[in-house]
């Protein structure tokens, strides 16, 4: 068992790239006129949803009350973030074949780091979205806000929100948990020694 | 004294009319609705679908002279869709668009009704499988194909040398046919002869149309039999597939006041169709290749478009010519509908005349053949003999025998139209089970597969010609009337009435989950290839070729882009080409334009489709969305300019002020 540090860090490499495959997140939307919700993905290089024309349907829906058309063209998150995953993965696999405690240690801050910065990141498009409202839209409700949640579940006028982690999300934060028990281990290990 | 007379003739009038009314009433009819009452409890809860529920069985049933096919929930009878077929319809813009209007185009131009009778869905192995519903046009004589994905018309095939498309459309075992078969002779071919010449020159065209993987029809050969009246069909299955059977009355081959003429036969016949024969002899070329004209109109779910073709030619076969392809089965009493047990053994011709039913044997009737043992020979066809086909009879079940459907328990049931009644009895045994009253005089009935090789049980549904005082009465038209029954146990049980729309005659079951899977929510747009589609509110346009206006119109929620037009001419013809840029479940829009002479537009996500406008005097006019879409439903609406003939006013079109963003 004297290489499971070292393989929790590669294994940590490719739950990171898995958000290449998943979706990182999932706003769900639900009223009664749509009994299976609205539900849009977000990958790191794009957004989708439970049919094409998901996209088009929550723009609709928020052009009533003035919210921006949601573009992914004009997202530039959506460009660098792949190379930031890409090179989180590869510098997951340079600490595995580098095979020290403090690599790990190292990684594990960054992926936390730079998670925590896409989250506040996340957290600012969506208060942009939900507050800066087209002063012509033509349904305005005063002091309404239709900022979706961060995390959890709100409530938007006839609408549920749910905002949660997604497949790729999920398998991205364990590889960052992954990367604290690597550290961990290696430093029992070696305190044994 | 003449002035006396008078007065003696009314009271004697008057007490005659007293005295039969005293008669009735002291004879209350023992049929009445009272029974209902006491299974009202049951019933109502065997019926009730909760709200947000859906039903378990789909039920598509003819609509008659409206020429359109509804389709019914069951067991709680709510009528779901209208599904246009034969006939216009304004509310759907079906037969009033562009793109819809080929698929009503016969020879003779274009025909905007018909009478459907019998929708009939395709089967696999047997069993229906929810992809098409098929329906014969009466009038005009037409097959049309509904896509069950999309519950809309894609295709109709006119028959040529018929004359009343009543035996059709009758699927066979895999679909690999439906059939057509004339209810009126008709001169073959058609000319100008003095109509008692009816024996001579008239004949019954029995005809073929394949159906192909994707479900295309063509037709495949026509039979070219004497010319009896041709009734109903049903194809073989199991051990009889490969064979059709048609009823047919006048074989007498009488044209005039067939109410008594047509009805002196004792015996009238069943055609026996060998369609695998057929098969043999059309690959050995022994056909006939005649001149004809008819139409093949299919529409295209990706242009959104029908095209219609005209056809020139018809293959057909003469039984003289083609031993083995025909036989009659004397049948009692011009047998009306012709229905083949699960199993394909048992054919039951309904002698709506006779007081027994009749029920052939397949196999018997193959041992006859086989022996030769004919009576006799009409025009090549050879006459089987009654008692070597004749498999049992059913005695005296009831009057006025029309059609009969089965359960997967081994038992048929059998409408009686004088009598008014249902009445179950056991195939093999032949013995009456039970009966029950209809309301009133029912025609055909219909269980879920019941003339398919499974039939799924559990309902059966009378669909009865005589409504009268079931509803509340709507003038001297009253709707006809569909009544359930229970038919999961031994007897028969009444559970609900409900109205239908036009005439009903036959109706098809299926279970739910063969076809509500399958049911489609939107068209991709991206599939969409009319040649006048608008791909994005950016490329709406209005483009003038002459008098000629084409409008590349969009439409999403709530706007049409453009919304406000000018430069249009009176004696223009502008063609309002909308595409809905939708891609959400239920949400369509709709287009009319303020005096447009033919109807709406009703546009499902992704679709173009495309309406006429001819404006005929100069001033501004407003169109509107007409399927509330939306919030901002009452704000989709925009104008348009017309200007006098010779106007210089240029061509102009936008959406929203400025180059404002939408
Ligand atoms: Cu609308």
């Amino acid at each position: 068992m004297k290489n499971l540090p070292r393989i929790l860090m590669i294994i940590a490499a490719f739950g990171v790239l898995s958000l290449f495959v998943f979706p990182m997140w999932r706003i769900s939307l639900y009223a009664p006129q749509y009994p299976d919700g609205v539900t849009m993905y977000i990958y790191i290089n794009h957004i989708g949803g439970t049919s094409p024309g998901t996209l088009q349907n929550v723009n609709i829906l928020n052009h009533y009350v003035g919210m921006k058309m949601i573009e992914p063209d004009s997202i530039p998150e959506l460009v660098y973030f792949p190379y930031v995953v890409g090179a989180l993965s590869f510098l997951a696999l340079i600490a595995a074949a580098i095979n020290r405690s403090k690599w790990f240690l190292f990684w594990g801050i960054l992926f936390f780091v730079l998670a925590a910065f896409g989250l506040y990141d996340f957290y600012l498009w969506e208060y942009d979205y939900g507050s800066n409202l087209s002063p012509t839209a033509p349904i305005k409700i005063p002091g309404a806000s239709f900022q979706p949640p961060l995390i959890g579940r709100k409530v938007i006028l006839n609408f549920v929100a749910d905002s949660f982690p997604h497949t790729g999300g999920i398998l991205a934060g364990i590889s960052g948990v992954l990367a604290f028990v690597a550290w961990w281990l290696k430093r029992q290990s070696k305190s044994h020694a | 004294m003449k002035f006396d007379l008078l007065i003696f003739k009314k009271t004697v009038q008057a007490l005659m009319f007293g005295g039969f009314m005293l008669l009735f009433a002291c004879q209350p009819p023992s049929t009445g609705t009272g029974s209902a009452g006491v299974l009202a409890g049951d019933a109502a809860s065997a019926v009730y679908v909760a709200p947000g529920e859906h039903d378990e069985f789909y039920s598509f049933m003819s609509g008659g002279f409206s020429g359109q096919v509804t389709v019914y929930g069951l067991p709680s009878g709510r009528l779901f869709k209208t599904i246009p077929v034969f006939s216009v319809d304004g509310e759907k813009g079906y037969g009033f668009n562009e793109e819809t209007k080929p698929l009503l185009n016969t020879s003779y131009g274009f025909v905007p009704w018909d009478d459907a009778h019998h929708p009939e869905l395709s089967q696999t192995n047997g069993n229906t499988d929810g992809r098409w519903l098929f329906i014969n046009g009466n009038n005009t004589p037409r097959i049309a194909r509904i896509d069950l994905s999309v519950f809309e018309t894609v295709e109709i095939i006119e028959i040529p040398n018929s004359g009343g498309n009543h035996s059709s459309p009758f699927t066979t075992e895999n679909t690999e046919y439906v059939v057509a078969g004339t209810r009126f002779g008709v001169p073959y071919p058609q000319k100008d002869v003095a109509i008692n010449s009816y024996a001579e020159n008239f004949k019954g065209m029995l005809t073929f149309i394949k159906v192909a993987e994707n479900g295309e029809m063509d037709i495949a050969f026509q039979v070219l039999l004497p010319a009896f009246d041709y009734d109903l069909a049903h194809s073989g299955k199991g051990k009889s597939h490969g064979w059709t059977f048609f009823t047919s009355y006048n074989s007498e081959e009488k044209n005039t006041l067939l109410e008594v003429s047509a009805s002196q036969n004792d015996k009238d016949f069943i055609a026996a169709v060998n369609w695998k024969k057929a098969e043999e002899y059309i690959a050995q070329g022994k056909f006939k290749e005649v001149p004809a004209n008819y139409a093949h109109n299919v529409y295209d779910e990706h242009t959104h478009t029908a095209t219609s073709t005209m056809k020139k030619t018809v293959k057909v076969l003469i039984p003289s010519e083609c031993p083995g392809l025909v036989y009659f089965l004397p049948t009692p009493k011009s047998p009306h509908g012709v229905d083949v047990d699960p199993t394909g053994e048992y054919i039951v011709g309904n002698g709506k005349l006779s007081a027994d039913l009749t029920v052939h044997s397949f196999s018997k009737m193959l041992t006859a053949i086989e022996n030769e043992a004919f009576e006799k020979e009409i025009e090549g066809v050879p006459v089987l003999k009654f008692e070597d086909v004749v498999g049992g009879v059913v005695k005296e079940p009831g009057l006025g025998p029309l059609h009969t459907e089965f359960d997967n328990k081994g038992n048929a049931y059998t409408t009686f139209f004088i009598s008014s009644e249902v009445v179950k009895w056991k195939v093999g045994t032949w013995e009456v089970l039970d009966r029950v009253p209809c309301y009133y005089s029912v025609g055909h009935l219909m269980i879920p597969g019941g003339d398919s090789k499974n039939p799924q049980g559990k309902y059966l549904v009378a669909l009865n010609k005589i409504t009268k005082d079931r509803y509340l009465p709507t003038g001297p038209e009253v709707c006809h009337s569909a009544q359930l029954y229970d038919i999961s146990g031994d007897k028969m049980k009444l559970l609900l009435d409900f109205p239908t729309m036009g005439e009903p005659h036959y109706a098809q079951g299926i279970s739910a989950d063969r076809i509500a899977p399958k049911s489609r929510k939107i068209y991709p747009i991206e599939e969409n290839r009319h040649p006048y589609r608008t791909m994005g509110e950016k490329e709406s346009k209005v483009v003038r070729e002459g008098n000629i206006v084409h409008v590349y119109m969009t439409s999403i929620r709530s706007h049409f882009s453009p919304d406000n037009i000018e430069g249009i001419k009176v004696g223009d013809k502008v063609y309002f080409h909308l595409t809905n840029l939708e891609q959400d479940y239920d949400v369509p829009h709709g287009l009319s334009v303020m005096g447009a002479n033919n109807a709406e537009l009703l546009v499902m996500p992704g679709q173009t489709e495309t309406l006429l406008w001819e404006p005929q005097r100069v001033g501004v006019y407003p169109f509107y969305c007409t399927d509330f879409c939306s919030a901002l439903h009452q704000e989709m609406q925009g104008y348009i300019r017309v200007s006098p003939a010779g106007a210089t006013v240029p061509l102009k079109w936008s959406l929203g002020e400025e180059e404002a963003e939408i």
